[in-house]
């Protein structure tokens, strides 16, 4: 069985001691101080979702009081977004990967790559320092007046939000400048893996539009500091630009959530076709098309708040234009498989899982989009349903393929592919069971953010908390052999997938220096049909 | 969905039908064509894959049909929100106030309401809208309706009921502990009960005693909400055998829960907080009337009840 040892010197232990990984700037390290950071943060906002829908399984008081119930769909928001999906892919997955991929020995600038993992602990402390001080109750959205008037711990949570922007924007330009200026000789622009795409035009929007949203927290920290009136009307000032600020920075946002997980779609369907990708070019510029046209759309959050008919119509209309390019990626996965050699491993089944529940997600965005319609989805659990189908069902989904892709990778060793494939099953049917469920509540007028509802609703209420059950158990099951691979696992040898992109011709885990010799580009990195097929 | 109970509804609804099944369609070709790839060309043997990586006709058409799809939608969601926007030049106009956690009515006869919302069947009803403190939203699910309601500026909405019936309101945008609490109901009658139900409304209750329209007022002005009359508290402390008790106040000191309390209390509800409790309660100067505020009054007199039980 064993074919590959494991190398005896690896990044892992070169340079040995806890002081070395502290002050690392290997991007491989950091990259897994941020995946620990992340993983910690996304059991913690489990934990609360798995509450909510606890308290949810019938109307009235299950578990908690209504205060606590606010505080938990906020903490369980904010913790998701700023502490685990944003940095999720990019900063753990991203800064491993991104150096191997183009065949260079680290990021352009790893001190500041280090300097955004401690600026995002910060972020991290001060957010559970909020926890503990009398936690949050406005959603993750903050909306004014209601953030400039409750009396819970506002500043706090929101200077979380802002010193996080930080840590974004410091890995989105050092991603600019490394994809800029690293890459081998004769990697042109068109002969990078997708995944380097999709980071690229991820990197862009943090860069872009992180400071929007650094700008807004502050201005509502000074509302509630100082007492000047921005947002509050009870000083003069006015709440909707409060929203127009917000979702300037929060629907790019969605972006930056999103494109790099489309990134690992595209190596995972190529790798685990065996096949070419289809429509390499349309895949990359639909990247960078769906970076652009998304700093343009944010009005469609706000149909109902009072903004002009006119804007409205602008923004419906752009809305739309965003789909576009996001339906093409998903012809040119389905393309890629077209006479393939398809290996059903965990990460491919990820990959599927994704294409099934990023399909409905985008689709249920064109009820959001037609202006009619979302007047009467617009906040209510047709909404949850939507975002948790694009956001887990898509983001969550490609950021576990990848974790198990690249697993072997970082610690050298496989896990267990039937228990991988249990917990894969579990996993999307908990969350169909979970999300589907929302979407018939959101349609039959079930607003969101409520604790307590209508006796006509605890049905499909109590389902979607069973399907919540059966999620968790797939996680548990997944941290449990993810963990033993890190210690029993067999060792994966080099390249365990038969990948062509250059972190698999360099040994699991890698040196640190990456590479033993320079790797050279004999062929493109999705060049299956030159690679003649080893016998097993 | 809910069933269509106005006129526009049937509007949003046909769109939500036609993109659900173009959607369900999508999906299937999808899914069908994923499932199919995966069981035809599943890895048995190890065989060379084809190199094609193109193809420009493909490409197109994968790009045009969406386009023309969601130009469909686009133009007529469009249409139908310009006609849920515009209210008609006859219609019945009624201001409507949130704050937390309740929502009042004033028709222009006079006559105002707490959650409950009494309109005719098949005459358009333009609601003014805007809240006293934070951003709420005006939801009637039967209707297709939804509107932000904020507090410095007037929105509108309107609709027209097709159908008789009582119609759930839902506070849309989250608006702190009473959020899910803070429920109205449109109750829509025939135009003749509707003008019949405006006059009785202006007399203000006559031929029911004080506790009698207090006890109504209660319910109707939404006290319930936050104060029971079960003896536990609630988001504000109970009525029951609150009537004359000494009552222990945030800053240390107590009040005795007189007349003159009870309706500072209402009127002005900010100037004596009641210990253990958080200072929420929104004012309802300007929505009772004196006669009404007596009548609660005496309401709150009536809850004296089991006094022995509660001595010992």
């Amino acid at each position: 069985m064993s074919e590959h040892a494991t190398p005896e010197v690896s990044y892992l232990n070169d340079p040995k001691g806890t002081k070395s990984w502290l002050f690392t700037l290997d991007h491989k390290r950091i990259g897994l101080l941020y995946l620990f950071g992340i993983m910690a943060a996304f059991s913690l906002g489990g934990v609360f979702a798995m509450l909510i829908r606890l308290e949810l399984l019938h109307p009235g008081k299950d578990i908690v009081d209504a205060d606590t119930y606010n505080q938990l769909f906020t903490l369980h928001g904010a913790v998701m977004i700023f502490l685990f999906i944003i940095p999720s892919i990019p900063a753990a997955l991203g800064n491993f990967v991104l150096p191997l991929m183009i065949g260079a020995k680290d990021v352009a600038f790893p001190r500041l790559n280090l300097a955004s993992w401690y600026i995002y602990v910060a972020g991290v402390l001060l957010a559970l320092f909020s926890l503990f001080s009398g936690a949050v109750d406005t959603g993750w959205t903050f909306y004014t007046p209601y953030s400039t008037q409750t009396n819970t711990s506002v500043i706090s949570m929101t200077f979380a939000a802002f010193v996080l922007g930080f840590s974004s924007i410091f890995t989105g330009l050092n991603f600019i400048v490394t994809i800029h200026k690293l890459r081998i000789p004769g990697m042109t622009w068109f002969k990078m893996p997708l995944f380097v795409w999709g980071l690229y035009a991820t990197a862009i929007i943090q860069v872009l539009a992180t400071p929007v949203l650094g700008i807004t927290l502050l201005l509502l920290i000074v509302e509630r500091v100082a007492g000047i009136g921005i947002f509050d009307p009870a000083m003069g000032g006015d709440p909707v630009l409060y929203q127009h600020f917000f979702w300037f920075y929060s629907h790019p946002a969605v972006y930056i959530m999103i494109l790099p997980g489309m990134g690992i779609i595209s190596e995972l369907i190529a790798v685990f076709s065996h096949k070419r990708i289809f429509g390499y070019k349309a895949i990359a510029y639909s990247s960078l098309g769906i970076a652009f046209v998304s700093f343009l759309v944010w009005g469609h959050h706000m149909f109902v708040s009072g903004q002009s008919e006119l804007a409205a119509m602008i923004f419906s209309f752009l809305t739309f234009f965003v789909g576009i390019p996001s339906g093409i990626k998903v012809f040119n996965w389905l393309a890629t498989m077209y006479k393939g050699s398809i290996d059903l491993k965990a990460p491919m089944l990820y990959a599927l899982s994704f294409l099934f529940l990023f399909t409905i997600g985008g689709l249920t965005g064109v009820f959001l989009g037609a202006l009619s319609v979302d007047v009467h989805l617009h906040d209510t659990y047709f909404i949850v349903a939507h975002f948790h189908y694009t956001m887990m069902g898509g983001t969550v989904m490609a950021f576990l393929g990848g974790l198990h892709y690249w697993w072997p990778k970082i610690w050298g060793r496989l896990y267990n592919e039937t228990w991988a494939r249990i917990s894969v099953l579990l996993i999307f049917v908990g969350f169909n069971m979970t999300f589907f469920t929302q979407f018939l509540l959101g349609v039959q007028g079930m607003p969101r953010r409520y604790y307590n509802y209508l006796d006509q609703f605890q049905p499909l209420h109590a389902f979607s908390s069973y399907g919540s059950w059966v999620l968790g158990a797939g996680f548990l099951v997944m941290a449990i052999y993810l963990i033993h691979a890190i210690f029993r696992g067999r060792p994966a040898g080099p390249n365990p997938w038969e990948g062509l992109t250059f972190e698999w011709t360099t040994p699991s885990p890698p040196p640190h220096h990456n590479f033993d010799k320079v790797p050279k580009m004999t062929h493109g990195f999705y060049d299956y049909h030159l690679v003649t097929p080893k016998n097993e | 969905m809910p069933p269509e109970s106005s006129t526009i509804a049937g509007e949003v609804d046909a769109l939500f039908y036609f993109i659900m099944y173009a959607g369900l369609i999508l999906l299937a070709v999808v899914t069908l064509l994923a499932a199919f790839f995966v069981l035809k060309y599943r890895r048995t043997k190890r065989e060379q894959t084809s190199g094609i990586a193109y193809n420009t006709p493909l490409e197109i058409i994968w790009t045009v049909i969406p386009t023309i799809l969601i130009i469909i939608v686009f133009v007529w969601g469009f249409k139908s929100y310009l006609k849920m926007r515009v209210a008609p030049k006859d219609a019945i106009e009624i201001k409507v106030t949130a704050q937390k956690w309740f929502w009042s009515f004033d028709y222009s006869e006079g006559v105002t309401t707490v959650n409950e919302l009494v309109v005719p069947q098949d005459k358009p009803v333009k609601l003014v809208m805007s809240s006293r403190d934070v951003i709420h939203s005006f939801f009637v699910p039967d209707f297709r309706v939804k509107m932000d309601v904020l507090p410095n500026r007037y929105t509108v909405t309107w609709f027209e009921a097709t159908r008789r019936g009582n119609f759930n309101i839902f506070c849309a945008e989250y608006c702190g502990r009473g959020h899910s609490e803070m429920l109205g109901v449109v109750k829509v009658v025939s135009p003749q009960e509707y003008t019949g139900w405006l006059e009785e409304g202006a007399a203000l209750g006559e031929g029911l005693t004080l506790e009698e329209l207090g006890a109504r007022l209660y319910i109707a002005k939404a006290c319930h909400t936050c104060h029971k009359i079960d003896g536990a508290a609630s988001t504000g402390p109970t009525l029951k055998n609150l009537f004359a008790h000494a009552v222990p106040l945030e800053d240390g000191t107590q009040a005795i829960a007189d007349e003159n309390y009870l309706r500072e209390s209402m009127l002005n509800p900010m100037s004596k907080i009641v210990a253990g409790f958080q200072p929420v309660m929104p004012t309802y100067q300007g929505i009772l009337k004196d006669r009404e505020l007596d009548a609660l009054i005496a309401y709150i007199k009536s809850l004296q009840i089991e006094k022995d039980a509660t001595d010992e």
